[in-house]
């Protein structure tokens, strides 16, 4: 019986998650420190916050004026809108990891997985554009 | 002497969810009347740290308890934080599947690299169960309010019958592995410590298995919750995986199934810093402590304690959904 062995993709997989979740989850604490330390000013003070979370989320939405989408990405200079910043990080590895390992599965010539690992990013990349709707019910 | 430990801890444990979820209520409560005045007044009702830090606890608590029972953070967290905490559910839901994406993220690494999480068998579900999730999370968004309370009520009991009644099975028997799994060349071989052995495994019902990831999706994408409850099953029980194969390939497919139902609540504007970051930090710190805690308990009693918990999350729900709650 052969010896247990991760493959190689999966061992690239698991080393860019790794990295990855590292970077996303320190980045959420830290962006979250400067929020609640009013380091940078937030576009919804955050003492109000707590006046919109027990509202669906469309009425949040008119109440406050908030872009939903990436709208957050050009006003990354508010508290708040920055902690979107590590939250889509982490939200997006698993398409980085896929786009990782196409080229090993490629050389193996893994054709059907190749096509799985390619659907599952154009799925993810749909998901992730905002193509589907934004702007809550 | 060391059962007597091990009811210490875990009556300290669920004297702790307790009292932290009857507060919390309690408070809702008060925080419910100050929110009908707060489209006139926009007054805050408590310092902004407040609700954050009794979230921060919570999911603390939340995570020991969903490392104890052996499930995902999100299958406890939406219809505990729905259900006695004021926070709207398309946040709660928002939250619940970061929360689930950023567990299965942590863990993800570690169990891939160790081949217990199998990358071959995750794909092809992982594709179903996201593309599904994403139609589940618009879905979600879309319906009333109250029909996916009434409707997350209804799963939650379901889940509870499903933690009762199912059965795990260690190897099971795959006398054949079917043509569609022979063709995806899903099949592995992983050390297993306890018996000290490499143990070869294959699968079979692997269709079968695809059309149960479409209704496993959609139903974690509509209700925001991590989907190990049902992935589990469906990998050992239906497909023949091994369940510490299953367990640890469910725990890294929610990485993948949560990201896609988790851009849905992003992009939609459901997904607020305020309630994500100390549920997220709550629940990591939480797990991490469940895993040295996981050595004096006794599962059993644990799983009984979620199992209750679980029971009067998924009433209140549902009794919410339905305007009696």
């Amino acid at each position: 019986m052969a010896a247990p062995q991760a493959t190689e993709e999966q061992l690239l997989y698991a080393n860019i998650l790794n990295k990855g979740m590292m970077v996303g989850l320190i980045g959420l604490v830290v962006t979250f420190i400067i929020y609640g330390a009013g380091i940078l000013e937030p576009v919804i003070p955050i003492d109000q916050v707590q006046n919109y979370w027990v509202m669906p989320v469309s009425d949040y939405l008119a109440q406050t004026g908030i872009h939903a989408g990436w709208a957050w990405l050009g006003k990354l200079g508010y508290g708040d809108m920055l902690n979107f910043l590590p939250i889509a990080f982490l939200s997006l590895l698993t398409i980085v990891c896929y786009a990782a390992i196409i080229p090993g599965l490629l050389r193996k010539k893994d054709t059907i997985y190749v096509v799985l690992a390619v659907t599952e990013i154009v799925v993810l990349a749909v998901a992730a554009s905002g193509l589907l709707g934004s702007g809550g019910h | 002497m060391k059962s007597f430990k091990v009811s210490k801890i875990s009556i300290a444990l669920m004297a702790l969810l307790t009292l932290v979820i009857t507060a919390s209520a309690v408070f809702a409560s008060s925080e419910a009347v100050a929110t009908a005045a707060v489209e006139t007044t926009a007054q805050a009702a408590h310092a902004w740290w407040y609700w954050p830090l009794i979230l921060l606890v919570l999911s603390f608590v939340l995570g020991v308890f969903a490392v104890l029972a052996g499930v995902g953070g999100g299958v406890l967290y939406v219809p505990i934080v729905s259900g006695f905490l004021p926070f709207h559910l398309d946040f709660v839901r928002g939250a619940g599947l970061i929360v689930a994406l950023a567990g299965a993220l942590a863990a993800g690494p570690g169990l891939l690299k160790k081949g217990m999480a199998d990358l071959r068998l995750a794909i092809p579900m992982a594709l179903i169960a996201s593309t599904c999730a994403i139609f589940g999370a618009m879905i979600g968004l879309a319906l009333p309010t109250n029909v996916i309370q009434t409707l997350l009520g209804a799963t939650i009991l379901g889940i509870v019958l499903i933690m009762i009644k199912a059965k795990k099975s260690e190897y099971p028997d795959v006398p054949q592995a079917d043509a569609l799994s022979q063709t995806l060349r899903i099949t592995g071989i992983y050390h297993e410590p306890t018996i000290n052995k490499d143990v070869s495994w294959k699968v079979h019902r692997t269709p079968q298995a695809l059309a149960l990831f479409v209704i496993i999706g959609v139903m974690a994408g509509m209700f925001g919750l991590g989907a190990g409850w049902a992935n589990v099953p469906v990998l050992n029980l239906l497909m023949g995986a091994p369940i510490k194969i299953s367990v640890a390939t469910s725990k890294f497919l929610l990485s993948i199934t949560d990201t896609s139902a988790a851009w849905i609540y992003l992009n939609n504007g459901a997904v607020l810093p305020l309630m994500v970051v100390p549920s997220v930090v709550g629940i990591m710190l939480g797990s991490f402590i469940g895993v040295r805690v996981l050595a004096v308990t006794k599962p059993a009693v644990i799983r009984i304690l979620v199992i209750s918990v679980l029971g009067v999350a998924g009433l209140k729900a549902l009794l919410k959904g339905l305007g009696i709650g």
